[in-house]
């Protein structure tokens, strides 16, 4: 190993892989929590809707559209103040979770409005039938029949997300894109920039592979 | 009962109008089994959700057992909905629920307890028999078993009335049959009163008590279904009643058939409401020296008797088919002469 990757300390290989790891993880989160409710502000106060209101779909709408209109990069760059604000440094993994949620929770929010149509609008009406609260027809109607389609959403975002934080890395956030970008690239120890590709594409994997068996556990369609 | 009154829904949109009810007015009695047929874009489906009001009435009255659904607010209309049960023409089960979670979440909306939740599934598994398949997907179900999970999730809060859409409409013949046979079963066992919508004359043949054809938002023609059926009105509604009867040529091609008769006399039994007579035939033949043929004959049921025609050949001594024909016209069969040598 050490003949095959001559430049590489193990330890901070595991430090780097972690972070990418919580960077994923952490904004995930975030990321299923505000795109979840952008979705479903979207899909509600549309035209017909449940809770039809033209002022509320359009800001969500308008919200979604620029912030998934702009260049991550970029993005990173514009809300640097408001990180600074929050953490006091634009360094480091933690620093990095509101540039990765707010770049990828729009991207969700329309998959959970894609997803939200696609329920049958037939159910949504014999619930109606049934006297329904609207608060149990988004839970227990409109989120469960299309968790298989929200779960889907959530992996392909994941793995966006991965590549994010690769890009949030090169500036400084910490993790495998870091790792690979300023003792990979900037010394040309190209075995570092080898290694740490290796690593995100495993991840990418198993989180691929995660994403798949949790949808077809839960689509009974 | 329930009453509607004045009842219409215009549709607006920018540049046009459309009325899909028309001051409609109807009343139906307690326990009934109300049928109200009309081809699509008639209104018919508008209008039964005009009645639970999944469409907001634009004008008129709809009253429950003397309880004005018009009238309710809209909190006060979704606890209402829990007593009036509905299914659909394509069942619209949530699919990732079992059949018992299908059933329960009725009563999960309306606060039942969990036990008693469990409890009251498995009656009504056992009711709509689907029994062995509590824990299935609605996937894994056919047709007629997904609409059986329908009409136990429609009957989870004990409604006193249910509205029919199209029910079986997606069904295949067969399967129609074994919904309609368990719709007459829970009216009789339960005392529902039953309105449905539909397009095909033998739901309402089959099932119906009453009928109202319904053309451009308006009902043209109501009545019970036998008076429907043996004197149509209207050019739609024949049409309808051809649906299950053959078209009245089909039926007299009298002239061929009748030339064919050698002897005797051809006669036409005209059955309507017919529940006693039911061994006429044979009857006749054993009490009066005749012999009876049976030529041509069109004879369905209805569930308030059968209605029908039936044509025979009667031969024997003239004096003793005079007999035969008035014993039968002492019975609510009547009988025309149509030939005799």
């Amino acid at each position: 190993m050490t003949n095959l990757f001559p430049n590489i300390d193990w330890a901070d290989l595991v430090v780097a892989t972690g972070e990418t790891l919580y960077m994923t993880l952490a904004a995930l989160l975030g990321t299923l929590i505000l795109g979840v409710i952008l979705g479903l502000l979207i899909y509600l106060s549309q035209p017909g809707g449940l809770w039809e209101n033209k002022w509320v779909h359009l800001v969500t709408a308008a919200f979604v559209n620029i912030f998934r209109a702009v260049p991550f990069i970029i993005l990173i760059f514009l809300i640097l103040p408001i990180t600074i604000f929050l953490f006091g440094t634009f360094r480091g993994p933690t620093a990095a979770l509101p540039a990765l949620i707010l770049g990828s929770a729009p991207f969700y929010g329309r998959l959970v409005e894609i997803a939200l149509k696609e329920v049958d609008g037939g159910v949504i009406e014999a619930a109606k039938a049934m006297g329904a609260k609207t608060r149990t027809i988004i839970f227990k109607v409109l989120l469960r029949e299309s968790l298989p389609a929200l779960v889907s959403g959530l992996t392909v975002t994941a793995i966006a997300l991965i590549g994010y934080t690769a890009v949030a890395g090169a500036i400084g956030a910490g993790g495998l894109g870091d790792y690979a970008y300023y003792y990979g690239f900037t010394r040309r120890d190209m075995d570092i920039v080898y290694i740490c590709t290796i690593l995100i594409v495993v991840i990418v994997f198993i989180f691929q592979a995660i994403g798949d068996a949790v949808t077809r556990k839960i689509d009974k369609r | 009962m329930i009453v509607i009154d004045q009842l219409s829904k215009i549709f607006k949109t920018a540049s046009s109008e459309l009325v899909a009810v028309d001051q409609l007015s109807l009343s139906i009695e307690k326990g009934e089994i109300f049928g109200v047929i009309g081809y699509s874009g008639a209104g018919k489906s508008t209008f039964i959700r005009l009645i639970n009001r999944l469409e907001e009435p634009t004008s008129g009255r709809v009253e429950i057992e003397g309880e004005l659904i018009t009238g309710l607010s809209k909190n006060a209309l979704r606890v209402k909905r829990q007593n009036i049960g509905m299914i659909f023409q394509h069942f619209n089960l949530l699919w990732s629920r079992t059949v018992s979670e299908n059933i329960a979440f009725p009563l999960e909306i309306a606060g039942v307890s969990k036990e008693e939740i469990e409890k009251r599934v498995q009656e009504l598994v056992d009711l709509v028999g689907l029994s062995g398949k509590e824990t299935s997907y609605p996937s894994q179900l056919s047709g007629g078993q997904k609409q059986r999970v329908g009409i136990a999730r429609a009957l989870a809060n004990r409604p006193k009335v249910l509205l029919c859409d199209e029910a079986t409409s997606a069904l295949d013949p067969e399967t129609t049959d074994s919904i309609l046979a368990l719709l007459v079963d829970i009216n009789k066992q339960l005392g529902l009163t039953i309105i449905l919508i539909t397009h095909e004359m033998h739901v309402i043949q089959k099932i119906c008590h009453n009928v109202a054809v319904m053309e451009a938002g308006r009902i043209v023609e109501q009545g019970s279904v036998l008076d429907v059926f043996s004197h149509p009105k209207k050019n739609v509604t024949k049409k309808f009643v051809e649906q299950v009867m053959g078209k009245p040529d089909d039926e007299v091609a009298e002239d061929s058939f009748i030339a064919t008769v050698a002897e005797g006399h051809v006669l036409k039994l005209q059955f309507i409401k017919e529940n006693t007579n039911q061994a006429l035939i044979s009857e006749v033949a054993k009490k009066f020296k005749v012999d009876v043929n049976i030529l041509q004959g069109n004879i369905k049921r209805t569930q308030e008797g059968a209605y029908g025609s039936l044509y025979v050949q009667m031969v024997g001594e003239e004096v003793t088919v005079q007999e035969a024909i008035q014993y039968i016209e002492q019975t609510s069969v009547e009988v025309e002469v149509i030939t005799h040598d």
